[in-house]
């Protein structure tokens, strides 16, 4: 019985979908190009050294702290997609020591030092962003309008800014943060383009459209009854990249449908108030590191009926 | 009234690729083998014991082994030939070592005298199940589950619907399309008998509409034979449509209760080749020793093999011209709850459905990213995640009390899904084995 041995032997199934965590992580690197396109538009050199030092020195402290843990570093791209999000939520003239800086904590603080990709509580983009806003306020908050590929920069405040003025008529100010052409972060701007890479892994099914749809709804009903411009609240800020891109992140989101509806719900809820009444002007990224604190609770106490449980109950009693 | 029904689509389960090869292939009979291998136990319930000694003549259809216990099904010779010694093989669901007949064939395949019913319609329900027992049916969808006992529900269970089962949901696997194409009398006729056992108010035929020629074939046999009060359901092909529970929950939006039967919501299911089975013993007396083997895959020609059981799966293997390729993994049943066999001289049994020949590789398991697509995929709506990772814990009764692992059948679907290649399958069978070890046998 010579082939005994060479047949293969496994609890099923025996199929397997062609979908690895790699290829999802690609994937979601490919609909990230779209909002970055847009930001080395708008930012031209300034954007590309940010994105650069970012994802570099992202894959780098990946790699590093994989050898140091004594664990195999695999290339999996979920390294990119980290330094890829922090960049594109950085502003434009931030010092690349402190994106540096900020990749650093992202991949070694929020992530491995939780356990790596799937242990993380926190989104680690969102983190290292949340860090560096705490240690260089100032870098953190200087705006500039968008520049292109010149080496002069006006200094500016985003829409959300208290500052902000805007002179012309309504109609242009919408058509301006639509395609990304205020200040800002650098990929955060242009609702069309990350419009364009957060349906495409809707159309694909790596995200789910329950939390951008609900998170961003909620955010127009709010500012709509505190007597607020919905559309403005929507295209404003972080929203957009927020809730597509940070709200979406599998490992710090519910698990199940309700649970990512209630989550999104929250979203709106907590950006609405700090953007209101908190001493930010912008709330995105606060309220989703809130959330991913209560994503465990969620998935706790917010649970789906299973199959044949309702009758039981019936039953039994 | 229409026979058709419009057709219905589940929320869940998955798309796997349907790779019916041999769905074309007609039934053809595979060659009769010079020995075969029979094990005592073919079916969840009691194991038979043997009625044979070592060294005596058997014919074809002689029952040679047979349990008094209620849940049990006698089994008889497939072959005419001489008992030629016992021997030990390992049950596939269980890892149990199981006793096993061997009879040697004397290539002629002679019949014992089959007991044809003068009147065949005039039979009582009685003696109608006590034909179904002795041919020895079994569920032959795979549970293999004795027929006559879900033909026998208790008499506080009212059973108001049956089901006949035609989805065959599992890639690969054609044996009941071909059944239901060329013997749709014979199921049909089966199904008679089962609904004159039952007597319930309405029957439906679920048959997924992958296999359109089936559903039209059917419907035909329906309209020609004036039963319009048979229904079929046509089903958007999606595994695992063709499990019992999600079925049910499909056809009449019942739910059967965690740890129940169908029995409990006052359903039969029963697949279409056992109705085939039972029109046989009804009929024509002919007890069961022979099934529709669909063997596919990495084969050089899948077909469809009517074949005796206790047929080394090697013999089928060859009959359709050997492994091809890198082949390594040799499957009975279908790719999602198939069991990968290490021995090619395993027999095939009442409840085999398919051999299918794969290549396959290791694979790496991950970390779970709790991207929540094996919840999506859930048939039970339970999340396969959470009890995988209690299981790897081995918090065992989280898995029972807070993630109703009672509630899983094992169809692989999370598993399937899943991109960090948690073999999640089988920590849920890890836990439901620990498990069972704790509560004490009744």
């Amino acid at each position: 019985m010579s082939e005994v041995s060479q047949l293969l032997v496994s609890p099923g199934p025996h199929l397997w979908k062609k979908l690895s965590v790699s290829k999802i992580m690609y994937l979601v690197v490919i609909a990230l190009l779209f909002p970055t396109g847009a930001a080395i538009h708008f930012f031209g050199y300034h954007a590309l050294s940010v994105i650069g030092v970012s994802v570099g020195v992202a894959v780098i402290t990946e790699y590093l702290c994989k050898k140091l843990k004594g664990q195999v570093f695999v290339m999996d791209g979920s390294a990119v997609v980290t330094g890829l999000l922090l960049a594109l939520i950085l502003p434009p003239l931030i010092p690349l020591w402190m994106v540096a800086l900020g990749a650093v904590f992202s991949i070694a603080i929020a992530k491995e030092a939780f356990g790596g990709l799937g242990h993380n509580i926190f989104n680690p983009a969102l983190a290292g962003r949340a860090f560096m806003s705490m240690s260089f306020t100032l870098e953190m908050t200087s705006w500039v309008a968008p520049t292109g590929f010149t080496a002069d920069a006006v200094t500016t405040a985003t829409p959300l800014g208290e500052s902000f003025v805007w002179t012309a008529d309504r109609l242009s100010l919408y058509q301006a943060m639509f395609l990304g052409n205020t200040a800002g972060s650098l990929g955060e701007t242009s609702a069309l383009f990350i419009l364009i890479g957060g349906l495409f892994l809707v159309g694909l099914r790596l995200i789910n459209w329950r939390i951008p749809a609900v998170y961003i709804g909620m955010v127009a009903l709010l500012s709509f009854a505190m007597g607020q411009d919905p559309l403005f609240h929507i295209l404003a800020g972080g929203l957009m990249i927020g809730a597509f891109f940070m709200a979406t992140d599998y490992v710090t989101s519910p698990l199940t449908n309700r649970g990512k509806i209630v989550f999104a719900l929250a979203l709106g809820v907590l950006t609405i108030l700090i953007r209101r009444f908190g001493g930010m002007p912008e709330g995105v990224c606060y309220s989703i590191l809130f959330m991913n604190a209560i994503t465990p609770l969620i998935d706790r106490y917010i649970k789906i009926r299973p199959y044949g449980l309702i009758q039981k109950v019936e039953s039994a009693g | 009234m229409a026979i058709r029904l419009n057709k219905k689509s589940s929320p869940y389960g998955v798309k796997v690729p349907e790779r019916k090869f041999s769905e074309k292939s007609p039934i053809e009979p595979a060659p009769l083998p010079e020995k075969v291998v029979i094990p005592l136990q073919q079916n969840i319930g009691a194991p038979a014991q043997a009625l044979v000694k070592k060294g005596e003549k058997v014919l074809t259809g002689q029952k040679i082994a047979d349990s008094d216990k209620f849940v049990s099904a006698p089994i008889h010779a497939t072959v005419s030939g001489e008992v030629s010694g016992t021997t030990m093989l390992v049950n596939p669901p269980t890892g149990q070592l199981i006793e096993a007949l061997v009879i040697t064939s004397d290539g002629e395949d002679r019949w014992v005298e089959l007991n044809i019913p003068q009147n065949p319609d005039s039979l009582s329900v009685k003696e109608i199940l006590e034909k179904v027992r002795e041919a020895g049916i079994v569920g032959l969808g795979g549970a293999a589950f004795p027929t006559q006992v879900k033909l026998s529900p208790p008499k506080d269970k009212k059973i108001d619907t049956v089901i006949l089962n035609g989805c065959e949901c599992e890639p690969y696997v054609t044996s009941d399309h071909r059944v239901m194409l060329e013997f749709g009398e014979k199921v049909i006729s089966g199904l008679n008998i089962i609904r004159k056992v039952l007597s319930p108010q309405i029957t439906y035929i679920a048959i997924e509409d992958n296999k359109e020629d089936a559903i039209k074939h059917m419907e035909d046999l329906i309209a020609s034979l004036g039963m319009e009060d048979l229904k079929i359901v046509p089903l958007k092909s999606k595994y695992p449509m063709g499990a019992e529970k999600t079925l049910i929950n499909m056809v009449l939006g019942r739910e059967v209760p965690i740890g129940g039967l169908p029995l409990d919501v006052g359903v039969v299911v029963h697949n279409v080749s056992t109705a085939k089975a039972i029109h046989d013993a009804v009929f024509e007396g002919r007890p069961l020793i022979e099934r529709v083997v669909t063997v596919s895959g990495a084969v050089k020609s899948p077909k469809n093999l009517l074949t005796r059981f206790g047929t080394p799966i090697r013999t089928l293997i060859e009959h359709c011209g050997g492994m091809v390729g890198n082949a390594n993994k040799v499957i009975l049943g279908g790719p999602m709850m198939g069991i990968a066999q290490f021995d090619l001289d395993f027999p095939v049994v009442k409840g085999t459905n398919s051999i299918l020949v794969k290549e396959d590789e290791p694979i790496r398991e991950r970390d779970c990213i709790s991207c929540g697509m094996c919840i999506e995929a859930c048939p039970m709506r339970l999340m396969p995640t959470m009890l995988a990772r209690c299981a790897k814990d081995g918090r065992y009764d989280e898995c029972k009390e807070k993630y109703y692992i009672d509630d899983c059948f094992e169809c692989g679907s999370c598993t399937y899904t899943c991109p960090a290649n948690i073999p999640i399958v089988q920590y849920i069978k890890v836990a439901k084995k620990e498990l069972a070890k704790r509560v004490p046998s009744k």
